[in-house]
């Protein structure tokens, strides 16, 4: 046996070309998995991680800071049922200049029992000039300085940090110190069971009435967190977690390709080996080790590079999911490294077990192989493609090894499956980020600020300022603002509809608003009066469809409408969109402003602001571009794509490199004979077309079918229907230029081994044996 | 027809495989180059064929300097007066024996069906006819050498080369093999012949020459 040990490390150093490309492609296939699998840990619950991870709040409560002291606040923790809380922090409702008001928190630091709130870049405020805004604020970067005017003393505070708190108890941070007026008490409790409504509001009832009547002034169940989180993830975790799954796939694919096609370049030297006396297991054992050395090797480097490349992934990855979890969990790496070894041994044990059992005589002929049915069909390619001897050689070659061809095409349509099918959804997931944002670009004009951002805790009403003009005279001063293009008034409410539990958000829509930037499912927008759109929800939960007609009650007021379209709109709380004829009563509070391209959006809006706020109105600056759930998304499609794209050329490339050294002698000859280094690269070159060819054919429809089942699953995930635009991004031209994706991507791979074979000196070739 | 002069040819370290060697060598000879295994005969014809260089020293051929050619100028060189008959016959597994044949034609642009039909010709008249659409790995050794005579035949080359071209084969067929190579040369064919076979150098050549550790010999050194 010491014997065959040796015959294994040597053959460790002299196959170098096939220790290297074992190692190789488990190297990939490792850094594929390792991403992959953290991407299906990232995106198995995001939410519900993150929160265990955080110790999240199970209730957020706000106490009225004229109504009850701090260590009345502190009391509550004693509460029966409580089983850790964190507070009291002092907070206030703070509005920074042309932004949306921001619930500021005061907290010596950011971890605790309770909310250990995830630093995503810089530090925690250290003095009461400087702030940690919520990572996902879209307003100022570290470094820069936000002032709040409506805080006693305007102050300023410098930004020091961004930082997540999967619980949103806070749209930001600052020191306890920071705050010298404060307006409540926020205490944060996690409970012995918080699994349901009912417990989560028996404990609020338990600690209400634990301080003076009317001091808990708002309290959040981490349900409702939970709830808003989930349906605004739903939709991203079907497409990491195809991702993820293609990423595991790949990396199967390549290592089972790879290490068979080493092991079946090596049968004649096994037949030597079984005539030397080696029984079949000596040899399947020593193939499978010859096979595990370097792909040892080759983990320990992907375990590295996959951790590396999975920093980034994972950032945007949490700011997608809006969690905050840390690099890759150690037990992934080994539980990676543990199953792509065995992939390795499965895939060498077998194939070696094979070739362990070939009889031996037919082992010894493979350098003269006996003409099978393939041989001739190459044969027969080989005389009779028309054109120069190269193509026809070339074209013959994948029917003489059809088993490393199949390899081939299989990395090939890989790739190409894998490009189509993230191409397809990462139009359909920008589609639905876009329709989600539709407003975004707008300029808002707003009044009477009477909407909760993100965050806040309900219970905390801000000062509604009155909106003092009338809807003509808003219009007209926004339409009389030089570079103004369009604008359109939107008025909301809630409104009962007849036949559904609970209340629907109305909106009505006057002015210019066209479509008001949603997307149709099915049906038209409305025209005029009487007619209404209305999101998926609405239409599940009223029971009515396209076509019908709904009774709406607002305003003091019943009108029936015919609902002519479904709009999609990724909220899914239920929404009626009607024109404003429809109510003309309802004040609308905000102006969506779309200016002229090519103005001066500074000036602009200064001109804009000045014109409104006599009428009570504010002027928020546009948010659109800045969505950075759609920038993360584009990264990560781009980035794994790219990742995958490379790997699979990485695996043609192995393909092509092993069936080059196999062909060594061979070509060797035709050098011999006259072909010169230019024909010998296309004989090389070509002898991948056709598996190019038939991965991109075989790929590309596998790519759509994948991606014609996973966007609709997407959409069902997040209980939406998704507009048929969303839906039909993949059209003919682009689907074959994927095609012809295939061809080059093979070429791409043999470039390099076709190279060599073109440089490598005859004389040294005809050696080999 | 054949010029080398001083040609020296090292591998890495080590004493060099070819030390000074020069030879001359006339249309229509046949030389036989024998000398024991090692002794460098092989890398001469590499040489000779244009597949490796000189370190030092000119090859020339029919007035070209083999030694100077381009990868694919040796190549053209190769198809157009060079024909290549190798110890262990080096036919293409894929390929009938009649593509075999015609492939260095079909290399040097000759059309595909005057290919073939030259093939089948040349196989016909070395006796082989009936195994035009074999694959090689069903022949025999003295079949296969024949076929590698063939193609080397096939661009009617004015030089052939032979690396022990009866190496591999009992002594039945290298008889065959012989006698093959006697028809060519009384055809005119110049031939370059190495072996160390003393019985075959003795029958083919008009004149031997002897190698030893990379120096030329008379024969009767070369053992
Ligand atoms: N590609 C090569 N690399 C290193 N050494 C070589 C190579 N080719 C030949 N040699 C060495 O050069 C010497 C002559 O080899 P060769 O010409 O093949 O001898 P022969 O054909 O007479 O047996 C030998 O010692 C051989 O080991
Ligand atoms: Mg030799």
């Amino acid at each position: 046996m010491s014997g065959l040990g040796r015959v294994v490390r040597a053959g460790v150093r002299r196959r170098r070309l096939t220790t290297v490309a074992v190692g190789l492609a488990v190297l990939m296939a490792v850094t594929a998995a390792v991403l992959g699998a953290s991407l299906l840990v990232a995106s198995a619950a995001p939410f519900d991680r993150a929160f265990a991870g955080q110790h999240g709040a199970h209730l957020t409560a706000q106490f009225d800071a004229a109504k009850l002291s701090p260590a009345q606040a502190a009391g509550t923790a004693r509460v029966a049922g409580v089983t850790a809380a964190a507070g009291p922090f002092p907070v206030v409702l703070a509005t920074p200049p042309d932004a949306a008001p921001l619930t500021l928190v005061g907290r010596a630091g950011p971890g605790g029992a309770v909310d250990d709130v995830a630093l995503t870049d810089g530090r925690w405020p250290a003095g009461p000039g400087e702030i940690v805004l919520g990572a996902d604020a879209p307003y100022t970067r570290t470094g820069g300085v936000l002032r709040f005017p409506g805080l006693p003393g305007s102050p300023a505070f410098t930004v020091v940090g961004h930082a997540r708190s999967v619980s949103r108890t806070a749209d930001s941070w600052v020191t306890p110190a920071a705050l010298t007026a404060p307006t409540g008490y926020q205490m944060l409790y996690r409970f012995v069971d918080a699994g349901t409504d009912t417990r989560v509001d028996a404990a609020r009832g338990r600690i209400a009435a634990a301080v003076p009547a009317g001091a808990l002034t708002g309290a959040r169940s981490w349900l409702v967190v939970r709830q808003d989180a989930d349906r605004n993830t739903g939709i991203f975790v079907p497409f990491l977690t195809a991702f993820g799954l293609l990423a595991l796939v790949m990396a199967v694919l390549i290592i089972g390709t790879v290490v068979t096609g080493a092991i079946g370049a090596n049968i004649r030297r096994i037949g030597v080996l079984k005539a030397l006396g080696c029984t079949p297991v000596q040899v399947t054992r020593a193939y499978a080790g010859q096979a595990l050395i370097p792909a040892t090797a080759g983990a320990g480097l992907g375990v590295v590079a996959g951790n590396a490349l999975a920093v980034p992934v994972l950032a945007e990855t949490n700011s997608v999911y809006g969690t905050a979890s840390s690099g890759v969990a150690p037990g992934t790496d080994l539980l990676v490294v543990a199953g792509v070894l065995a992939v390795v041994a499965v895939a060498a044990i077998a194939s070696a077990w094979r070739a362990g059992h070939l009889r031996t005589v037919q082992a010894l002929a493979v350098g003269q192989r006996p003409v099978s049915r393939h041989g001739r069909a190459a044969a027969w390619i080989a005389a009779r493609v028309p054109g120069p001897p190269q193509v026809g050689l070339g074209l013959s070659r994948p029917f003489a090894r059809p088993a490393r061809a199949v390899g081939l095409i299989a990395a090939v349509a890989f790739g190409a499956a894998t490009v189509t099918f993230a191409l397809g959804l990462a139009a359909t997931t920008a589609d639905v980020a876009a329709a989600k944002n539709h407003d975004l670009g707008a300029v808002l004009v707003r009044g009477g600020l009477q909407f909760l951002p993100r965050g806040q805790q309900p219970g905390t009403p801000p000062s509604p300022k009155p909106i003092t003009g009338t809807p003509a005279q808003i219009g007209a001063a926004i339409a009389a603002q030089p570079g103004t293009r369009s604008y359109y008034a939107r008025g909301e409410t809630s409104v009962a509809v007849a036949g559904m539990s609970g209340t629907s958000d109305l909106y009505t829509f006057g002015g210019d608003a066209s479509d008001a930037g949603y997307q149709m499912v099915t049906g038209r927008w409305f025209h005029g009066a009487g007619e209404a759109v209305a999101v998926s929800t609405f239409l599940r939960e009223t029971g009515t469809r396209v076509g019908g007609t709904v009774t709406l009650q607002a305003q003091g007021r019943t009108v029936a409408v015919r609902i002519v379209g479904e709009v999609f709109d990724p909220h899914t709380d239920p929404e009626v969109l009607v024109d404003a004829a429809t109510f003309p009563e309802l004040t609308p509070d905000s102006y969506y402003v779309t200016p002229r391209p090519g103005t001066n959006t500074a000036a602009y809006l200064a001109g804009l602001r000045a014109a409104v706020t006599p009428y009570g109105m504010q002027v928020l600056t546009p948010e659109g571009t800045r969505s950075g759930t759609l920038l993360a998304l584009n990264f990560l499609t781009g980035l794994l794509t790219v990742m995958l794209v490379v790997i699979a050329g990485l695996g043609v490339l192995n393909n092509v490199v092993l069936d080059t050294r196999d062909r060594t002698r061979d070509i060797g000859v035709c050098k011999a004979l006259g072909m010169t280094p230019r024909r010998t690269t296309a004989m090389v070159l070509t002898s991948v077309l056709p598996a190019g060819l038939a991965g991109g054919l075989l790929g590309v429809p596998t790519g759509v079918a994948l991606y014609a089942r996973t966007a609709p699953a997407m959409g069902h995930a997040a209980g939406l229907d998704l507009p048929g635009q969303a839906v039909n991004v993949l059209h003919r031209p682009e689907l074959a230029a994927l095609v012809v994706a295939g061809p080059l991507i093979a070429l791409l791979g043999a470039a390099l081994p076709a190279g060599w074979a073109a440089r490598t000196r005859t004389a040294t070739a005809l050696r080999t044996e | 027809m054949i010029e080398l002069d001083g040609v020296c040819r090292r591998y890495g370290a080590g004493p060099p495989a070819l030390d000074d060697v020069t030879l001359r060598l006339a249309r229509g000879e046949t030389l036989a180059v024998i000398g024991p295994s090692g002794s460098g005969k092989s890398t001469l014809l590499n040489l000779l064929a244009g597949l490796d260089r000189p370190d030092e020293g000119t090859v020339t051929v029919d007035g070209l300097r083999v030694d100077r050619l381009s990868e694919a100028a040796s190549a053209r060189y190769r198809r157009s007066r060079v024909g290549l008959v190798f110890q262990f016959f080096n036919l293409l597994d894929d390929l009938t024996v009649a593509d075999n044949v015609a492939l260095p034609a079909t290399l040097a642009g000759t059309a595909r069906a005057a290919a073939r039909h030259r093939a089948e010709d040349l196989l016909e008249r070395l006796g082989i006819g009936r195994l035009a659409r074999s694959y090689p790995g069903r022949l025999s050794g003295g079949e296969r050498q024949r076929v590698g005579v063939a193609r080397a035949l096939v661009n009617r080359p004015p030089l052939l080369l032979a690396d022990e071209p009866t190496g591999a084969l009992d002594s039945a067929a290298a008889a065959d093999v012989c006698e093959l190579f006697a028809e060519l040369h009384a055809e005119g064919q110049t031939i370059v012949l190495v072996t160390h076979d003393r019985a075959l150098a003795g029958t083919l050549a008009t004149r031997t020459v002897g190698l030893l550790d990379g120096r030329t010999v008379t024969p009767e050194v070369a053992r």
